[in-house]
């Protein structure tokens, strides 16, 4: 056990997760500087209305990766979900029953992967792969390269208006909501004591009595549910749904809750830290776009910031050790 | 550690950030007056597209005779809600004008309308969306211009008589459809002498159209000219005819690309098709664009604004301004373009 040489409030703030938080506020500040047009009240808008997908999907997928698991296929369940919702409301289904619809089989979608890793015993990055084609599939063959359109006017509005005169987006406070029951869930529940143990030894926290397939398989149904209601909301977004939607959102997602400090190996993560992730890759997006910078360049500063934040603390890691083996040596 | 390790992370990105920063500075622009400060947004469907790298090249023809600025973004894939984010930029930019080829008529609706309520004026080119979302359409040719100009061109090939049959794409091919039906009205009024035997549909599917078009000839032993109003069909009736001995005695004619039909003109089994020219669709579409950004036109039906080389022009119902007949693509053009 290692013993605490700083004070608590150094502990507190020297965290990952405020690292991340600090690099969000000075990116924020240096855009706000140097990048025309940044600086407005749009800007905001379109920042949490752009996110809200990626912050959604990225709650349960911070719970996922903190057990040492992966799902690749949430962004398939958007375009599925979204396919779903368009068709049954277009069969003449009420809105609400069709919101419902979708997010169970969002569910369901879950289930199968979960069942397959947490019962089956497979890899959850080979099984999410294949659900990631087998639910595209599935949404591009169900509606082809057409769309559904003419949804309810106050229905598409109410995914893009704002709080009365603020910048904030209606949805802000749905947001909030959910980023609250995720970080009840994690932090100051049992179930979230459990997920972070399996992170840690998915042998020792079953051993400890943890119901580790119990645990993987809810996680995976909150997943596909959660992305199947995203899948609702980017439909009212753009007032269509299509097959398409929503393509290779899944690697914004991972970037983001990597870059919010979770650890690919499982055992460690924050929502707070994730929350500022989403919303870093969000703000380097939003000043890139208006620089004029490319899509190819924005997607290698995101990659880039990926791989730095995965392979930058092995280094750390390995820094570490052969300092304290160098100290252990002098003493 | 691990803060630094994070540290390292968020460093690099801020960086480039701030590195790409440097490089460049036009915003805003409201126009007023002039053509000179005007600042345009070109969205494509998607970067990387031949096709629309010629448009983007005539849109920056024209904003290089105008004094303006041209800027091109846009998405790696052609899906709707990747141009969202681009549009948003604009309408936070306010630049003068942005000029896009929708990847739904619908899905980017809601953008473009807060895009034009933060004062940027709105061209659609090449694929529009809705009438109510943009200022005006720059339409690349109209049903009557294709269904004419093929007829044109197949009869001058065959020399005015004899039969000729359709290569269309699928049976409900919208289109397509509209095209032949108008086709059908034109030859039985203005082509007493020219006989369409059939029509046949290759389903816009290369292995289908090669095999409908040797059925073609197979059945039809006279005819004279094949017209596949589809690039799909066009490429893989002109491949066919090539290597057969039909090569020399039909003609093969419809809307191509240059690239797909290079080779077939250069060996003499097409002597020329049609298609619009997307270069000086992205020249008008930037003309009209600025026209609009800098006040010289509302964008009402009956308007005129002055097209550089391509003459002046006057918007239609709808807020449509049609780029003209399509432009004929035959051996001693074919050279100068890439798409």
């Amino acid at each position: 056990m290692r013993t605490h040489a700083r004070p608590w409030w150094q502990r507190a703030l020297l965290t990952r997760e405020m690292l991340t938080i600090l690099i969000l506020v000075v990116a924020w500040i240096v855009a706000s500087a140097v990048v025309q047009g940044f600086d407005g009240p749009l800007t905001i808008t379109y920042l949490v209305l752009d996110v809200a997908p990626v912050l959604l999907i990225a709650l349960p997928m911070t719970l996922i990766i903190v057990t040492g698991e992966i799902d690749l296929s949430v962004a398939s369940v958007v375009g599925l979900s979204s396919v779903t919702f368009g068709l049954l409301y277009q069969a003449g289904l009420g809105l609400w029953a069709a919101l419902l619809a979708s997010v169970l089989l969002g569910a369901v979608c879950g289930a199968v992967n979960g069942a397959l890793v947490a019962y089956a015993g497979l890899p959850s990055l080979a099984v999410t792969i294949g659900s990631l084609a087998l639910y595209r599939g599935l949404a591009v063959g169900l509606l082809g390269t057409t769309a559904v359109t003419g949804f309810p006017e106050p229905w598409t509005d109410g995914a893009t208006e704002n709080l009365g005169e603020s910048p904030y987006p209606v949805i802000t406070l749905g947001l909030l909501a959910l980023i609250a029951v995720f970080a009840v869930l994690l932090h100051a529940t049992p179930f979230g004591r459990d997920v972070l143990d399996i992170g840690r030894s998915s042998e020792a926290a079953r051993f400890s009595g943890v119901d580790v397939k119990r645990t993987l398989l809810i996680l995976f149904v909150l997943s596909g549910a959660v992305s199947a209601l995203a899948g609702v909301y980017y439909t009212l977004r753009y007032g269509s749904a299509r097959g398409d939607n929503a393509t290779g959102m899944e690697l914004q997602v991972v970037a983001a809750v990597l870059l919010g400090g979770v650890s690919i190996f499982g055992g460690r993560g924050a929502i707070h830290g994730v929350v500022a992730g989403v919303l870093l890759i969000g703000v380097l997006g939003s000043a890139l776009r208006l620089e004029g910078v490319t899509v190819n360049v924005i997607n290698i500063v995101i990659g880039t910031a990926l791989v730095v934040s995965v392979v930058a603390p092995r280094i750390a890691g390995g820094l570490r050790v052969r300092r304290r083996d160098a100290a252990g040596q002098r003493t | 550690m691990r803060f630094t390790s994070v540290l390292a992370a968020g460093t690099a990105a801020v960086l480039a950030l701030g590195l790409t920063a440097c490089g460049s500075g036009d915003g805003g622009g409201d126009g007023g007056g002039g053509t000179d400060d005007v600042t345009i947004t070109m969205l494509p469907k998607n970067l990387g597209n031949p096709y629309f790298e010629a448009s983007t090249a005539g849109a920056q023809e024209a904003a290089d005779e105008l004094g303006a600025t041209v800027e091109e973004v846009g998405p790696d894939a052609a899906s709707p809600d990747a141009q969202v984010p681009f549009i948003n930029t604009a309408a936070q930019q306010g630049v003068g004008a942005l000029v896009v080829s929708a990847n739904d008529p619908t899905a980017i609706g809601d953008a473009l309308e807060e895009a034009r309520s933060a004062g940027t004026k709105v061209v659609t080119f090449d694929s529009d969306t809705e009438p109510q979302f943009r200022d005006l359409f720059v339409n690349q040719a109209s049903p009557e211009g294709i269904a004419d100009k093929q007829l044109e061109l197949v009869a001058d090939q065959i020399g005015g008589e004899g039969e000729i049959a359709i290569l269309s794409a699928s049976a409900n091919a919208t289109n397509q459809n509209a095209w032949i039906a108008l086709m059908e009205e034109k030859l039985a009024s203005d082509y007493p002498d020219i006989e369409l035997v059939e029509i046949v549909y290759g389903d816009d599917d290369d292995q289908t159209s090669f095999d409908k078009t040797a059925a073609l000839l197979q059945s039809h032993p006279d005819l004279k000219g094949i017209v596949s109003p589809t690039t799909v069909g066009i490429a893989a009736a002109a491949r066919y005819v090539s290597t057969s001995d039909a090569k020399g005695r039909v003609a093969v004619t419809g809307l191509g690309t240059p690239n797909q039909m290079r080779e077939y003109v250069e060996d003499g089994t097409v002597e020329a098709f049609a298609l619009w020219n997307p270069t000086d669709l992205g020249y008008l579409a930037t003309q009209a664009a600025a026209a609009l950004a800098s006040g010289d036109i509302a964008g009402e039906e009956g308007d005129t604004f002055d097209a550089g080389r391509l003459g002046e022009f006057t918007v239609g119902a709808d807020g449509e301004v049609l780029l003209g007949d399509p432009y004929v693509y035959d051996e001693t053009n074919i050279g100068d373009f890439d798409f």
